[in-house]
């Protein structure tokens, strides 16, 4: 379809989409710009169009499909130390063309081993579950199913994206360094990650980690003041806040974690660049290493950590609830059911995104804070189970006495439901600070985030993108291959990230290159090589999706405009919405997004912007006082 | 030539698969199946639902009943009993849970699926049902919270005035030990005094530091409250000894304590177990570089009695290290300044070794 601008246009573009928010008058005016333009549709440079585009649907897409590249280099680094894990004494000779002179003598590198965790985390929990997942359809999502021609700033929308880049091709480049990328660990806690004398990984790498993460975080900035003010500004006539579907919620709230935490990343992240190039201590201190006494006195390390953290605990939530609100949404659509506790549901959210960020110091129960700030932050933290507990109750009663068509997102839904599951209530032991004592830094920590964070949220960007898919690309993907991939994938998660919960409650710790130098921990031998042939198994199945998603795009069944008889506004846009999403008037709203198998209603949806007045016999005594 | 064989068959298992689904794709237009919304293949989802939660859940039942035996460490401290209940308890609870929710999820999958002409209930909200999976969950959590602070409070007040102090000192990569010696007193260090000669960076010109030892194996008596006083002296490490359920981390620059009483000693739990090479392992718990996988050290738990006779006859670093001694004593004549103390050494003066309670 329609884009708004040729290269001419450029300035004229950032006009209108500033324009948008002011007048209801622009929006028509915008309207039939965008109709008019079909007619030009030949003289658009697809340079406009496709790369640097200000359009909303393409800038989605972009982080998406930048996402699905870097998902499948974490992937693969993660199966490089399962290998390890898994077979510690085997010989890794046959992939020396690879990774060449990190192979040695048919044995991986131990300063490898650990620049491949660190890089798996730092790529899985940044560059795809937060660009990758909220970039995506916050991007795409949030104008459409608010009602707006665009994002408040489709230039700054841009930029956000291209700063993303910018910093995936930097922390891309870090992985071919000499000394290797970075390797302290995901957490780049100092003063491993600010002195080169301790691992190589804290050289070049670490400086391309933290220039990388700094242009990461302006990209996530631009990003975020986007989403706000679009939701806060731009939503078309009729939709109250209360009246937004989940996922508008989810993003809102998530858009807000990200710009109140990621500044606190950067000034970690620039005080840790002063540290490690300009001499000071800010989290240095008495330290002796390589034959030299270090000058620096005075720093703290769990400064660091505090600072890190303050991002960090709020970031898991950033991947977590985007992917929350797209389940609320598919779960309600293919249930044909109003969500249950929409209100509930808003509150939960809310409640999560407030105590998200008074949680930070549970990471740090042992790390010598002061054990007075470990009892409060066991209460703040255990208490977020409660919101999250309502979360999966209403979910549960959402589906009770539904009708349910198992389209691949609703089985991936409800996939998340169960890993949300497993995952958090591990949660309760180790937010308890006595228990942590124990768990800390074992591999219980590493099944428990993977499956509750990790594992879940991927399972929220598989439910997006399958159900979603249809208003990206105007075609859908194939279901059946849609089944295996969630099938392989659900079993595979399982198989993986239980038995680890094992070796984490025996005490195994995590970042270990090998776990045969300790008789306590030897004795996991069998189900290390379990786990990582799952995981490796697991990985392989993800091609499945990629193939699917590659030949969906071009071969596809042609989709139609609401092929999952949904409620929300996005699907009463064209097949292909085109630059300005609705070629006539944006349509107002009249009802909230739930309306699902209503009594007295013919169909078993009524969208968004049905007026009461033409639903007299499905109407609830307050609405059709609405309606007269 | 196998690495081309195994590429060969790759391919044609590509090949294969991109035929079958080429296949799938046109008898599904065949059987116009492919453009029908729902069609068989939603019951066979519903019923794998439920084919997923008995056959997982057994799976899962069955892996945890068989390494359950090795996932527990045995435990060899008192605070360690009370977490080990604490555990599992709260494993109970949560598993509860688990079980509903999980058993729940699966069975209105498969419970609820389409079926032509049914409709699904329009039930949108109940307040007083939200009201009773708040409270439940709260109570539940306040009363774990409750627990667990009161634990929490404990293992990390004081250590007893009587307890045996070892200073564990991390380095990249390995553990470094001292005992307080005849005075119970550790005597300053400071990490601009490290050299190859001393690793500690001790000040022998300080009266306490003169009977302290350094060890590499790690003693502690049993039945006794034993404090470590944990340091690094480069990047962060962390004394993690999953038998004693302990764990801290060692940070340059902030020394960091943990105390605990071990209950076991090494011959004990050798016997107990049956395993006459078993030992008590001191492992690095937060990643240092390198060699942070094999950063171990070993504790040896002794009766009180061999306990007393071990630490009787270690010899003092300084008694060691003459020459050492001798260069320390040079440079006080020659009146450099004194390095900077630091504090930490003076700030606990442990009773005297008489009073201890063996």
């Amino acid at each position: 379809m329609s884009d708004m601008s040729a290269k001419p246009n450029l300035s004229a573009g950032v006009q209108t989409a500033g324009g948008i928010g002011t007048a209801p008058a622009s929006h028509t005016e915008h309207g039939e710009h965008a109709h008019h333009d079909e007619h030009e549709h030949h003289e658009q440079h697809w340079l406009w169009k496709y790369v640097f585009s200000q359009d909303h649907k393409v800038i989605g897409k972009q982080f998406l499909i930048t996402g699905i590249f870097w998902a499948i280099i974490g992937g693969t680094l993660s199966s490089l130390f399962r290998l390890q894990l898994g077979w510690p004494e085997g010989t890794m000779e046959w992939l020396t063309p690879v990774l060449g002179k990190w192979i040695e003598g048919g044995k991986l590198n131990p300063e490898f081993y650990l620049a491949l965790v660190t890089m798996h985390g730092t790529i899985m929990v940044f560059f795809v579950l937060t660009a990758g997942l909220s970039g995506t359809f916050s991007n795409f999502l949030i104008p459409l199913q608010v009602g707006a021609r665009d994002m408040a700033s489709g230039f700054m929308n841009m930029l956000s994206y291209w700063f993303f880049f910018l910093s995936s091709i930097i922390m891309f480049m870090s992985l071919f360094l000499e000394t290797g990328p970075a390797a302290s660990g995901w957490t780049i806690y100092p003063p491993l990650s600010a002195l080169p004398q301790a691992i190589p990984g804290s050289g070049m790498g670490m400086t391309m980690w933290l220039v990388s993460m700094a242009f990461f975080i302006v990209s996530q900035l631009l990003g975020g003041v986007n989403y706000v003010t679009t939701v806060i500004n731009l939503r078309t006539r009729g939709m109250s806040m209360s009246k937004l579907p989940l996922t508008i919620w989810a993003f809102f709230l998530t858009a807000i974690l990200g710009i109140l935490s990621f500044p606190v990343l950067f000034s970690a992240v620039l005080l840790l660049v002063f540290d490690r190039s300009f001499g000071t201590s800010f989290f240095l201190s008495d330290i002796y290493i390589a034959g030299q006494a270090l000058p620096n006195q005075g720093g703290s390390p769990v400064l660091f950590q505090h600072l890190f953290w303050f991002l960090g605990h709020p970031e898991v939530y950033i991947v977590i609830m985007p992917a929350m609100g797209m389940v609320s949404e598919v779960l309600a659509t293919n249930a044909r059911k109003p969500i249950f506790g929409y209100r509930a549901m808003i509150g939960s959210l809310i409640g999560i995104s407030l105590l998200s960020f008074v949680v930070w110091a549970h990471h740090m129960f042992v790390t010598g804070m002061n054990p007075f700030l470990g009892s409060v932050f066991m209460f703040l933290t255990l208490i977020i189970a409660v919101p999250s507990g309502v979360k999966v109750f209403n979910w549960l009663a959402t589906l009770w006495r539904g009708n349910i068509r198992f389209t691949t997102a609703m089985m991936f839904s409800i996939g998340f439901v169960s890993l949300f599951i497993s995952g958090g209530l591990t949660g309760i032991i180790l937010g308890n600070a006595t228990l942590d004592i124990q768990m800390h830094n074992t591999y219980f920590v590493v099944a428990h985030f993977h499956l509750v964070m990790g594992s879940a949220a991927f399972f929220g960007l598989f439910a997006g993108v399958y159900h979603w898919f249809p208003k990206m690309f105007g075609r859908m993907m194939d279901e059946k291959l849609g089944y295996v991939h969630f099938w392989l994938t659900f079993a595979g998660v399982y198989l993986v990230f239980l038995p680890m919960h094992y070796v984490g409650i025996a005490g195994f710790p995590r970042r270990y290159y090998a776990w045969t130098g300790f008789d306590s921990f030897s004795q996991f031998a069998d189900l290390n090589k379990f786990i990582s042939t799952a995981a490796i198994f697991a990985f392989f199945a993800q091609f499945i999706f990629i193939f699917n998603f590659f030949y969906s795009i071009w071969r596809g069944r042609r989709a139609t405009e609401n092929p999952w008889n949904s409620n929300t506004l996005e699907w009463t846009t064209p097949v292909v919405p085109g630059h300005g999403n609705w070629p006539g008037e944006i349509p107002a709203v009249y009802r909230w997004p739930y309306d699902y198998s209503k009594p007295g209603a013919e169909a078993d949806f009524i969208p968004q912007n049905v007026p009461y007045s033409q639903t007299q016999s499905s109407n609830l005594p307050y609405e059709q006082e609405l309606a007269d | 030539m196998s690495t081309l064989v195994i590429i060969a068959v790759l391919v044609l298992l590509l090949v294969v698969f991109g035929l079958l689904f080429r296949l799938q794709i046109l008898s599904s237009i065949f059987s116009g199946s492919f453009t029908r919304d729902i069609g068989m293949s939603n019951s066979v989802n519903a019923v794998l639902m439920l084919v997923f939660l008995v056959g997982g859940g057994s799976w899962f039942a069955y892996s945890f009943v068989e390494n359950y035996g090795k996932m527990n460490p045995p435990i060899a401290s008192v605070h360690g009993h009370h977490m080990e209940t604490m555990f599992w308890t709260t494993m109970a609870v949560i598993g509860v849970a688990f079980a509903i929710t999980q058993t729940l999820l699966f069975v209105y999958a498969y419970k609820y699926q389409y079926k032509e002409g049914r409709r699904a209930y329009f039930f949108s909200h109940n307040n007083k049902i939200e009201v009773i999976w708040t409270i439940i969950p709260a109570i539940v959590m306040a009363s774990l919270i409750f627990a667990g602070w009161k634990a929490w409070t404990r293992i990390t007040g004081p250590a007893p005035k009587d307890s045996v102090v070892v200073e564990l000192m991390g380095k990249q990569f390995n553990w470094l030990v001292r005992y307080p010696g005849r005075d119970l007193k550790l005597g300053v260090i400071n990490y601009r005094l490290i050299d190859a000669s001393n690793d500690f960076g001790i000040d022998l010109n300080d009266q306490a530091s003169q009977d302290d030892f350094t060890t590499t194996e790690i003693h502690v008596p049993k039945g006794h409250p034993v404090l470590f006083k944990i340091r690094s002296r480069d990047v962060l490490h962390a004394v993690y000894m999953p038998n004693f359920r302990v764990q801290m981390y060692a940070v340059p620059g902030m020394p960091t304590r943990f105390w605990f009483t071990p209950t076991t000693s090494t011959d004990e739990m050798r016997a107990k177990l049956g395993n006459p090479k078993f030992n008590y392992e001191l492992a690095c718990n937060q990643v240092c570089g390198k060699s942070h996988y094999a950063m171990k050290a070993t504790v040896i738990v002794d009766e009180p009695d061999d306990y007393q006779n071990w630490f009787a006859s270690q010899k003092s670093f300084a008694s060691l290290n003459p020459d050492l001694v001798a260069s320390f004593k040079k440079k006080a004549i020659e009146g450099t300044p004194k390095p900077a103390v630091a504090a930490e050494g003076k700030e606990t003066t442990p009773a005297p070794l008489a009073n201890a309670s063996f």
